[in-house]
């Protein structure tokens, strides 16, 4: 019984270590939607969008951390590294709009 | 408000009148393909004009955003009347668009410099304004099948970016 507690615990530790590695965040575009349009993310993760739409978009920040460039069919990404809560947008359809929350590590 | 801009203002009222037009009598798949094809067409060739005669970097940025989305809506376009054998149908509504387009590039094309970055955003979001109203009340209602219906639908919500778009250019241009 204490050996399936300790393993328990022990899984549960390497569960959590795993947690604080940096993770990609993929977003998909379709329609001109972002989705999921909120996400949540830790500093050090990366954001990676992927455009399945036929025109070009952006991922632009409103306090202009990042700007990127998403080509039909192609994808994007960002790393993030500061935290805070950032919206975003794309500027050619400034009608689609995204929000990220990074939490510190 | 110049005589100039009275002309640009009368020009897209009868614009909106010709796209109301095609409310009264509902339009085939094969007209609303032409009239949608027609309408991306003309914006195209406004941005042209923009490309050749503006100097101001949003001005130029967002005629190149709407040389390049246009172009790929309406390639989309073929390639689906293609596949489903439909021959787009040259129509009233479509007639009207482009002899009222040609006034409207006459008027612009006399204009220059501030006054002319001003026209064309102003433009801009008006003749948006005008063909989406016309896409969600008119053309997609009234296209039966379900992969132009679907068309339509993504390019209204493109040109729904393109009119938010211009109405930011029309207030930095004032």
């Amino acid at each position: 019984m204490r050996a399936i507690a300790c393993l328990c615990v022990g899984a549960a530790m390497v569960l959590g270590a795993s947690d604080t590695r940096a993770k990609t965040i993929r977003v998909e575009i379709s329609k001109l939607l972002f989705a999921p349009v909120e996400i949540k993310a830790r500093v050090g993760d990366e954001i990676e969008w992927v455009n399945n739409d036929f025109v070009a978009h952006t991922a632009t920040a409103r306090d202009d951390r990042f700007d990127v460039e998403l080509e039909p069919g192609k994808s994007g990404r960002v790393t993030l590294e500061k935290a805070g809560a950032v919206d975003y947008y794309c500027r050619y359809h400034p009608n689609m709009t995204g929000r990220v929350s990074v939490s510190g590590q | 408000m110049s005589a100039r801009h009275l002309a640009i203002a009368s020009t897209i009222l009868l614009m909106s009148s010709a796209l109301a037009a095609a409310q009264d009598a509902k339009p085939t798949d094969p007209q609303i393909a032409h009239i949608a094809y027609t309408a991306g067409q003309i914006d195209i060739e406004a941005a042209q004009l923009a490309l050749k005669k503006s100097k101001n970097k949003a001005v130029r940025s967002f005629a190149e955003d709407m040389v390049r989305d246009h172009t790929a809506v309406n390639d989309k376009a073929l390639v689906l009347v293609k596949k489903l054998n439909v021959t787009p149908e040259d129509n009233a509504t479509s007639k009207a668009l482009q002899s009222q387009a040609k006034k409207e590039q006459a008027a612009l094309s006399k204009l220059s410099g501030k006054a002319f970055d001003a026209a064309y955003a102003k433009n801009e979001v008006a003749y948006h304004k005008t063909v989406n109203g016309a896409l969600e009340k008119t053309l997609i209602p009234s296209a039966s099948n379900d992969e132009l219906k679907d068309l339509l639908g993504t390019g209204l919500k493109i040109f729904q970016g393109h009119e938010e778009h211009a109405e930011h250019l029309a207030k930095e241009m004032k």
